[in-house]
């Protein structure tokens, strides 16, 4: 269902808010849980408030008067953000039983604009992964191939929409953790840009990283979600002062003579070559549809990885000091000093995967090695970045795969770190350098896996983004009517 | 760079107030090890001369005002209510977070 059609059907009276959100628990009592098909997608419900949200919004119906953009819709909410009277655990025993006392931004504009909120999603602890395999409340299944990963970390926020669980879901991203989900399960999955979207209330990972975005079905319904999100937001210094584009409007624009770039580095050995064919047939549909297509240089790609490994890695240590025993969630009892609460609270509360980072991220900002790793990476950090202004020069869009791969088996990766994390290899530059992506769905492998293409583009220009989106979905509609 | 031993572990973990198990000592050196080498990467890289960026807007020439460099107006804001606050913190006397003895000695 489309956010078009809940709003129409809520309007016209077809449907109410409540009957839909009654509907979306149904569905998510039948499979998401252990007794169904144990994807594992919500960690809490909120059916109280959703389902007072929903009264509203029958009300403001029934009285026919002016409904918000987000009518009646469903949605879901990454367990990292904080939504009052709801659990925040950030996928981490650390927070375990905390319920944040305010709402955050993301969370209360979709709110406003009438959606209704169902519960909060499962995600990689402090969004640390790219499995959902680090959640201390379990991974989370692909519901488009139950022994495979979701992706992560946003992989709940993924599914959930995937399964029809809820008709949008917002998730984060700090290297790929909205995009290379969203490509995994089949579903649109928008990077803003940095500063675009307000993250208020949003647990910080990495600060010079993290951003908040969409997922849903459709480019028109992350076009829709991302204009209520977006803008500039006093709780936020880093949120920009810029006006927001009429993104669904910008979809309307025919994409004849846009120019569309190819960077041969995305191409490269270890991309699936059902993924490498999917990608050409997207670039042969925008050559008919008018773009002009042709190459272009990033050429400090290979080193994203690294690089994006020391910074996030470093914020992360220093964001999850804040996680001592002393204000939220987890305390250790049996510590007789400050100290040792500090120590034995954090060893019992986080995982294996979050303490890796903080000691890397730390390591790396120790006497002796700040330079040679942190200082280091702040450099390449630039130069990537002028990888993309420089292309940015030539070209409107980049267009590549999202994925080397499609979804992996559940446990496959776990035992190896750096073979996880080069699961973001084509998600993370476009993180460090700050500009928006987008995963839309383009065909599945012979195995039925879904496949998904990222469209980058520059920084604030997410109507271009989506506008080319739209054109790519468009394509796939039609060839499935074709087939 | 040599890599990193068990004893650069313990002295990390305590830098970052972490303790670790015995078991996980030698698996945080051995993954440790794996991505500094993987991170060693950058050094193939002349990086003299090149600026460190820290942040994404100072890379846009100020195409992004994103306020982080002026002052914000000194106004009083409402903020969220500290019972609220107070309430889900571990052990608290209504007015301050309450936590084991500080002074150890």
């Amino acid at each position: 269902m489309t956010i078009d059609a809940v709003r129409a059907a809520v309007a016209a009276g077809t449907t109410t808010a409540t009957a839909l959100a009654e509907q979306h628990y149904a569905r998510i009592a039948a499979d998401d849980g252990a007794n169904g098909k144990g994807i594992n997608s919500f960690l809490a419900l909120s059916r109280e408030r959703a389902l007072a949200q929903a009264a509203r919004v029958d009300a403001a119906a029934a009285k026919g008067e002016a409904l918000g953009p987000l009518a009646g819709v469903p949605v879901g909410i990454k367990d990292v953000l904080a939504m009052q009277g709801s659990p925040a655990t950030a996928g981490s025993l650390i927070l375990k039983g905390y319920r944040p006392p305010y709402d955050g931004t993301a969370v209360a504009k979709l709110e406003a604009a009438g959606a209704v909120l169902l519960g909060k999603l499962n995600c990689d602890e402090f969004a640390m992964g790219s499995s959902n395999e680090n959640s201390a409340y379990g991974a989370v299944k692909n519901p488009k191939a139950l022994d495979r990963v979701p992706g992560g970390s946003s992989g709940g926020s993924a599914a959930a929409v995937a399964a029809g669980f809820a008709v949008a879901t917002l998730g984060t991203d700090t290297g790929g953790s909205i995009r290379q989900p969203a490509a995994f399960c089949g579903v649109v999955g928008v990077l803003p840009t940095y500063g675009r979207v307000s993250r208020y209330g949003l647990i910080a990972f990495a600060s010079s990283l993290d951003r908040v975005g969409p997922f849903t079905n459709t480019v028109k319904d992350a076009a829709t979600l991302l204009e209520v999100l977006a803008g500039r937001d006093v709780m936020d210094e880093t949120s920009a002062d810029r006006p927001v584009d009429g993104y669904v409007a910008a979809l309307e624009n025919p994409v004849e003579g846009l120019r569309v770039g190819v960077p041969a580095e995305y191409f490269g050995e270890g991309l699936d070559p059902e993924i490498r064919a999917a990608i050409e047939r997207v670039l042969d549909g925008l050559k008919l549809a008018g773009c002009v297509v042709k190459p272009v240089s990033l050429p400090h790609t290979k080193y994203a990885i690294p690089t994006y490994y020391v910074i996030a890695t470093a914020e992360a240590s220093s964001n999850l000091s804040r996680f001592d025993g002393v204000r939220f969630g987890l305390r250790s009892e049996d510590a007789a000093t400050l100290s040792a609460m500090y120590r034995k609270t954090r060893d019992a509360g986080f995982g294996p995967e979050v303490k890796r980072r903080i000691l890397l991220g730390t390591y790396a900002l120790s006497a002796g090695y700040y330079d040679a790793y942190y200082r280091k990476a702040q450099q390449v950090r630039g130069l990537l970045t002028r990888d993309f202004l420089a292309a940015f020069g030539e070209v409107d869009v980049i267009v590549g795969p999202m994925t080397p791969t499609p979804a992996f088996k559940l446990g496959e990766k776990t035992d190896d770190p750096v073979a996880m994390y080069l699961a973001d290899i084509y998600s993370v530059a476009a993180s460090l350098a700050g500009i928006c992506g987008v995963s839309v769905p383009c065909g599945e492998t012979k195995d039925g896996l879904p496949i998904g293409v990222q469209i980058m583009a520059r920084h604030f220009d997410e109507a271009t983004m989506l506008r080319v989106g739209a054109a790519v979905e468009g394509q796939q509609a039609g060839r499935q009517v074709e087939g | 760079m040599s890599g990193v031993s068990l004893e650069d572990v313990r002295r990390v973990a305590e830098l970052a107030n972490l303790e670790l198990t015995a078991e996980e000592e030698p698996r945080m050196q051995r993954d440790l090890n794996a991505i500094l080498g993987h991170i060693a990467q950058l050094n193939e890289l002349d990086t003299t001369g090149v600026l460190a960026m820290a942040q994404v807007g100072e890379m846009l020439g100020g195409a992004v005002h994103a306020h982080g460099e002026e002052l914000r107006a000194d106004v009083v804001r409402a903020s969220v209510d500290r019972a609220a606050v107070m309430a889900v913190a571990p052990e608290t006397d209504g007015r301050f977070f309450k936590v084991p003895k500080v002074i150890e000695r």
